[in-house]
């Protein structure tokens, strides 16, 4: 079994997932009988990650790089526990909170105040408890006025605001944020980043996923970069970084060679 | 595998771990489900209240829907569509409120799952939560029907026996073997589109099928075995026992009312353990 370190507050050991989809998805129980009939079944073996080790200390802060499709959420998941990793072990020390990512986890026609409870209830938080930390929650998103509201009524930034002031605030150990800081405006943008900070002394845990590469220099102690499902680099978030930006250049300008 | 721990459950988590190949045991499951009794409460208030939010009487619904609805059955029942039964609609009513019960509850289960899709991209938890929250808040609903139900008994004069008192436990039985078909259903209507369509229509089939509005013994001889062969035929009995007849039910029929029970339990269990690895690519 996989050892945690008392140190850690995440370990994983050769983590690989597959995803095995068929090469068209079978949409019916009436289309798949038929299939299974003629044994006609085709499989497609996609990888989402492949022997993928790592251990961070609690408290630590890291940035998930790649490009588009590299696994970087499905990395978020299986440390999650959302998804069951192919092969391979994974640890968690603590509370994980829900990962906090655009449009996501909230009941369109309850109030905000009722996704408030919800999303409590989702940490085990009791009503009572969640009561005494909802005027917090309330005045850090900064939606006192539309808090009855249908969460139907609001913006994409609202909405965005409420699912980090919510899930900041219910004191998880391992926080999931996946490109986040995104929309918001820049006010609420500095107040998330003054709180990621707070959480940092804190030894909150953070996994921060982003194509941003000034954000995580600024955010997270170390990064990995993944490529393919593997990590193709890991080390202190500005080697890492730089060394991504850099490949990004010389890739582009090469596939543009081969194009050209 | 997890060592007394829960991701984002109630038990102070101590290492959470997430291994391949290891499915937790029908043990494990129970207790994560437990560990979560707070989502669940909040599930159940949100299958309860959000039907009527955005209606003027609120939760009144709650009690006003099963009341309009049953003083509406019982005129067309006992006026255009009378059997030679004494107190023909409540004969009907004792087993339609469960079969409602039955019905919009496997419903209800199919469509939340697929609903909660999103969330169970963002954060663990026990998938099972939802058909029980379902069952729960339509157990709920069950049992407050059951307060309009004796207003119209009194009504129409038929008699109100103790043996009413027994109902909450064959609910229960009921609301069972109701949980184990909507786990079951549930879970295969994430991969296959078509099943909730074809379950509007077989339910509709099964309803016809169970002695709800008519006596078993009309029916020719030829069929009569399609109908005893239907397990809520059995089922449903628990609740026509001590509604209509006034009696307790029969020590037989709650013990195949049991074991049916907790046979679709098993076996709908079984169905969603096995296939919940997979909802992530179907959701």
């Amino acid at each position: 079994m996989l050892a945690l370190s008392s140190a850690a507050a995440i370990a994983m050991h050769d983590v690989s997932v597959r995803f095995r989809v068929p090469t068209r998805r079978i949409p019916t129980l009436k289309e798949w009988a038929i299939r299974r009939l003629t044994s006609r079944f085709q499989y497609e073996d996609f990888r989402g990650l492949d022997g993928v080790s790592l251990e961070l200390g609690i408290g630590r802060s890291l940035g998930i790089i790649g490009a588009n499709g590299a696994g970087k959420s499905t990395l978020l998941r299986v440390i999650a526990g959302i998804l069951a990793p192919t092969s391979g072990a994974v640890a968690v020390r603590g509370r994980v909170a829900p990962i906090i990512e655009l449009g996501t986890g909230f009941d369109q026609e309850l109030s905000g105040r009722e996704n408030v409870f919800f999303n409590g209830a989702l940490l085990g938080r009791s009503r009572t408890e969640m009561r005494k930390r909802f005027a917090g929650i309330v005045a850090f998103a900064e939606l006192e006025d539309f808090i009855d509201a249908p969460l139907r009524t609001y913006s994409t930034g609202m909405a965005a605001r409420l699912a980090f002031s919510v899930a900041t605030t219910v004191d998880a150990d391992v926080l999931l944020l996946d490109e986040i800081l995104s929309v918001g405006d820049g006010a609420f943008v500095a107040r998330c980043k003054e709180r990621i900070a707070s959480f940092r002394r804190a030894g909150v845990t953070i996994l921060f996923v982003s194509h941003n590469m000034n954000a995580v220099r600024w955010l997270c102690d170390e990064a990995i970069w993944l490529r393919d499902g593997r990590i193709a680099a890991h080390g202190p978030a500005k080697d890492v970084t730089a060394e991504y930006s850099q490949w990004l250049k010389t890739d582009k300008s090469s596939a543009r060679r081969r194009h050209g | 595998m997890r060592d007394d721990c829960r991701i984002g459950g109630m038990v102070v988590a101590e290492v959470c771990r997430n291994v391949a190949g290891k499915r937790p045991t029908p043990w494990e499951d129970v207790r994560d489900v437990a560990s979560y009794w707070h989502l669940l409460a909040n599930l159940v208030h949100r299958d309860l209240t959000v039907r009527y939010k955005r209606s003027i009487l609120g939760f009144f619904w709650t009690l006003l829907n099963p009341l309009l609805m049953m003083v509406i059955l019982t005129v067309v029942f006992s006026h255009f569509f009378r059997f030679a039964i004494l107190h023909y609609e409540i004969y009907f009513l004792s087993e339609f409120l469960v079969w409602m019960f039955f019905a919009q509850t496997t419903a209800n289960s199919m469509a939340s799952l697929a609903w909660n899709g999103p969330l169970m991209k963002r954060v663990r938890l026990p998938k099972t939560i939802f058909a029980l929250a379902g069952t729960v808040a339509g157990m709920i609903n069950l049992l407050l029907s059951c307060g309009p139900l004796i207003a119209i008994m009194l009504v129409v004069g038929a008699p109100v026996r103790p043996a009413l008192l027994v109902l909450p436990l064959s609910f229960l039985v009921i609301a069972v073997f109701t949980l184990g078909v909507s786990l079951g259903l549930s879970a295969l209507a994430v991969y296959f589109d078509d099943v909730a369509q074809m379950y509007q229509v077989g339910i509709m089939g099964l309803m016809y099928l169970t002695p709800i509005m008519y006596p078993l013994d009309i029916l020719p001889d030829r069929f009569r075995w399609l109908v005893e062969f239907n397990p809520l035929t059995k089922l449903f009995e628990l609740a026509r026992y001590p509604i209509y007849h006034g009696q307790l039910p029969p020590l037989a029929v709650f013990g195949v009312g049991v074991a049916l029970a907790l046979g679709a339990l098993v076996l709908g269990w079984t169905v969603f353990r096995r296939l919940a690895g997979g909802f992530y690519l179907h959701l």
